[in-house]
């Protein structure tokens, strides 16, 4: 079952745990599932609100260590919200 | 709702092949990481064939490496939850993903490969950073 793919015809992130900065204070962090004209579908996702307090990169970098934080199943967020989508992986 | 059984048992054998014992029940993996001494490597399996479909050739060839865990055991993400959910307790402040891979010393997490550290590799160089993992963790200098 090598490199067997049980997902074909998505997107290539599909699957890949990404990071999603918005032009807000949110950062999302998930599983990326698909993109439609509602926005970026997520799975698994934890949230950092920098209005909270906390610094983003610490936030990331912690979750890159110890795994994600779940707080939402499945989000969307918005399409005009969206600034960027990084696979954490190429951010380590 | 858990894949059709005929459909990952490929996936199964290919752990267990590579000498890996599955532990399909909560109490089987309290049997066997609870007090566990010595080293051993838990690969949380997954269907996920972008992920696992890596992971599982990288471990492979990982456990070609002249420095292994003692012990190496499988559950499997989303199949047999209860044993799922029952290692992750064993995982301490580790969050859930799969596939992922946690190596233990005397029941201490002391390395853990997430899903995001295996997504997009080639099971070469997800096999290289566990082989360096096993020397770090498991070789002679730390036994």
């Amino acid at each position: 079952m090598t490199g067997h793919v049980f997902h074909p015809g998505h997107s290539e992130l599909h699957g890949i745990t990404v990071v999603v900065e918005t032009n807000g204070p949110l950062t999302y962090l998930g599983r990326y599932d698909s993109q439609d004209e509602r926005g970026v579908h997520m799975l698994d996702v934890g949230v950092h609100d920098g209005a909270e307090g906390g610094s983003k990169d610490e936030y990331v970098s912690k979750s890159a260590k110890f795994g994600i934080r779940t707080v939402h199943k499945h989000l969307i967020v918005p399409a005009d919200q969206v600034v960027s989508i990084t696979p954490l992986g190429s951010l380590m | 709702m858990p894949y059709n059984p005929a459909l990952v048992a490929p996936m199964r054998t290919e752990m267990t092949r590579m000498g890996a014992k599955e532990l399909t029940s909560a109490a089987e993996v309290d049997a066997t990481i609870g007090d566990q001494k010595g080293s051993m490597l838990v690969f949380v399996n997954s269907v996920c064939g972008c992920a696992a479909g890596n992971a599982r050739p990288a471990l492979e060839l990982a456990l070609r490496h002249s420095v292994v865990p003692q012990h190496v055991v499988t559950v499997f993400a989303g199949q047999d939850v209860d044993a799922v959910a029952r290692a992750r307790q064993y995982f301490g402040e580790y969050q859930p993903s799969s596939p992922s891979i946690a190596l233990l010393r005397d029941g201490e997490v002391v390395h853990f490969v997430h899903r995001h550290q295996i997504e997009g590799r080639t099971p070469q160089a997800i096999a290289a950073d566990l082989t360096a993992a096993f020397d770090r963790f498991f070789g002679a200098a730390v036994a």
